[in-house]
């Protein structure tokens, strides 16, 4: 295997009393989708910080390409892309000047520059907006414009906070399909989400956070196997009845997870567990059969669920 | 300069293009009927009545109000782009992501106001020469001081406003701090017409130091309470401790 592009170990954050990341271990390989899956203030983006040398490590090691950010933030920069989390274009400037200015920052030539932004409109399907202002872009428009941004020195490591937080579904999956463009060039990713269903569409191998830590890694489809069931039972019983059945439910499957609104069952066959509940009489208002997702990993691994 | 700060200066400049106008007024409009206003008007009475004692009263505050716009240029440029640029248009945690350190951003906003101030002071100690306030070599030799009076406000100013949550406090501080400071720092009269007791505070405001400094170098007689290089040596030091803490206060917000 390659020499990976960032090797963690041990790595924390505090910021004052609160210990952001708690002595993480991970590595990234060249050409790898890497995400960073758990609910908000798990400690992801402080992750994202230390590897785009912007915040300093509390303690532990981290080495980006072989580098130490504490000494060679600069030199780790230029070689990053960076989209975060809240868009913070000049809203001022035009399209073009926005990636014009920040060409200038990595200290690119200007002719250089107004190659690659005439190629990333293009690839962030912005081109006829390139004379226009920043601020009456649609959101998805703006996040194309900052993935933009991030790739106009040709970065060698993409970092992506939250990508599609706050984008409508359309805007999403135009966003996705760029996403999976510079992964099938040969980019490599770096992303953090609280959506399961982005983890699973665009990472290769992500590690699931929560409270600061690491809690499980592997690729989606390896983390569902190794921590669920090939398929979930959901079934809704009148309000207030749930814990009264759950424990008429138990032994279905190979075990259930009683949530507020509905019970789980982790089951390899759905049909034989919805079987299995009306022989024991039960009734329930709704039922619905599903593939496991790595939301039930992470319910599993946490006993909580991902989105609040 | 190293060249990560030129790069924040040219960002700079490309933003100034796109916001020039809004400054024009506070640039050049305002300083321009202070003076016609102060000196054509209030000066007839003064130079009928008793004088400055220093010379013609136009004469006395023209290279007086270039210290003051100097100023006032300077904190308008340090204060609400610099918390904008920390919480709310976050552009400066953008230039972090690239090769640009957080003393790049200070420096580049120090140069790129700088560049202002010479162009800025050039064209309204011209205005001064046109209205017959100050002969041309005079007009000249003080935008030098009164460009080193706007760096030794902006630096520290910069620095404080690194620290900030919001901009409450600004409005306070232009009110209660910089308007005070430009109608008694000796920049309309002389300070010896304030009550001896006061003169000691006006010695500790740094816009006094510079308004002396750019009258000396505009050939007004000088004052008889410092020489000319105390009042150079305040300002550099405050231009560079300003500029000092501003580094350090912009690493700690924005690296942290």
């Amino acid at each position: 295997m390659a020499e990976p592009l960032v090797i963690a170990t041990n790595l924390s954050k505090k910021f004052g009393d609160f210990q952001a990341v708690d002595g993480i271990d991970f590595q990234i390989a060249p050409g790898e989708a890497f995400g960073f899956l758990g609910p908000n203030g798990a400690g992801k983006t402080s992750t994202m910080k230390m590897i785009a040398a912007t915040s300093p490590v509390t303690s532990g090691t981290l080495s980006v390409f072989g580098l130490d950010p504490a000494t060679a933030g600069p030199a780790i920069r230029a070689r990053l892309g960076v989209v975060p989390q809240e868009d913070n274009l000049d809203t001022e400037l035009t399209v073009e000047e926005n990636l014009f200015i920040y060409g200038r920052y990595f200290d690119l030539p200007r002719a250089e520059i107004r190659q690659r932004i005439d190629e990333l409109l293009a690839f962030a399907q912005l081109a006829d907006r390139k004379k226009s202002k920043v601020d009456p872009l649609s959101g998805g428009m703006k996040r194309r414009l900052t993935i933009a941004r991030g790739l106009i020195n040709r970065p060698e490591i993409l970092i992506l906070d939250e990508p599609t937080t706050g984008l409508d579904p359309q805007a999403r999956h135009l966003l996705w399909d760029r996403l999976y463009r510079l992964k099938r060039d040969g980019a490599t990713l770096v992303i953090t989400t609280h959506y399961m269903d982005e983890a699973e569409q665009l990472c290769d191998r992500l590690v699931i956070m929560d409270k600061g830590k690491i809690v499980g890694e592997g690729s989606p489809r390896s983390l569902i196997q190794e921590h669920s069931t090939r398929e979930v039972v959901e079934l809704r019983f009148p309000a207030g009845e749930q814990e009264l059945v759950a424990s008429r439910i138990e032994g279905i499957g190979s075990r259930i997870e009683v949530l507020p609104d509905r019970i789980l069952v982790y089951a390899d066959e759905a049909e034989k567990a919805i079987e299995e509940v009306h022989n024991r009489g039960l009734e329930p208002e709704m039922i619905l059969a599903r593939r496991s997702t790595l939301e039930d990993v992470f319910l599993h691994l946490t006993g909580r669920s991902l989105v609040d | 300069m190293a060249a990560p700060a030129l790069r924040v200066v040219e960002a700079n400049a490309r933003f100034y293009r796109h916001t020039w106008r809004g400054s024009v007024i506070s640039s050049f409009a305002v300083p321009f009927f202070t003076l016609l206003a102060m000196g054509g008007g209030l000066g007839r009475l003064v130079d009928q009545g008793a004088g400055t004692g220093r010379g013609a009263y136009l004469g006395f505050i023209a290279p007086a109000l270039l210290a003051a716009t100097a100023m006032m240029t300077a904190a308008g440029e340090s204060t609400y782009p610099v918390v904008a640029g920390i919480k709310w248009t976050k552009n400066y945690h953008a230039a972090l992501a690239t090769p640009i350190r957080p003393p790049d951003l200070v420096n580049g906003l120090i140069g790129f106001l700088g560049i202002r101030l010479i162009f800025n002071l050039a064209v309204y100690a011209g205005i001064m020469v046109l209205l017959d306030a100050m002969e041309v070599g005079p007009a000249l030799a003080a935008v030098g001081p009164a460009v080193l009076t706007g760096v030794a406000f902006a630096t520290p100013i910069a620095a404080w406003c690194a620290t900030l949550d919001d901009d409450r406090a600004l409005s306070s501080f232009f009110r209660f701090g910089l308007m005070p400071m430009f109608l008694f720092s000796g920049t309309f009269f002389p300070v010896d017409q304030l009550p001896s007791f006061l003169q000691p505070i006006v010695f500790l405001s740094p816009l006094w130091h510079g308004v002396e400094l750019a009258r000396g170098a505009a050939g007004v007689p000088e004052s008889p309470h410092f020489p000319w290089w105390v009042h150079t040596l305040v300002l550099v030091a405050l231009a560079v401790v300003g500029l000092f803490l501003a580094g350090r206060n912009f690493t700690k917000r924005l690296h942290t």
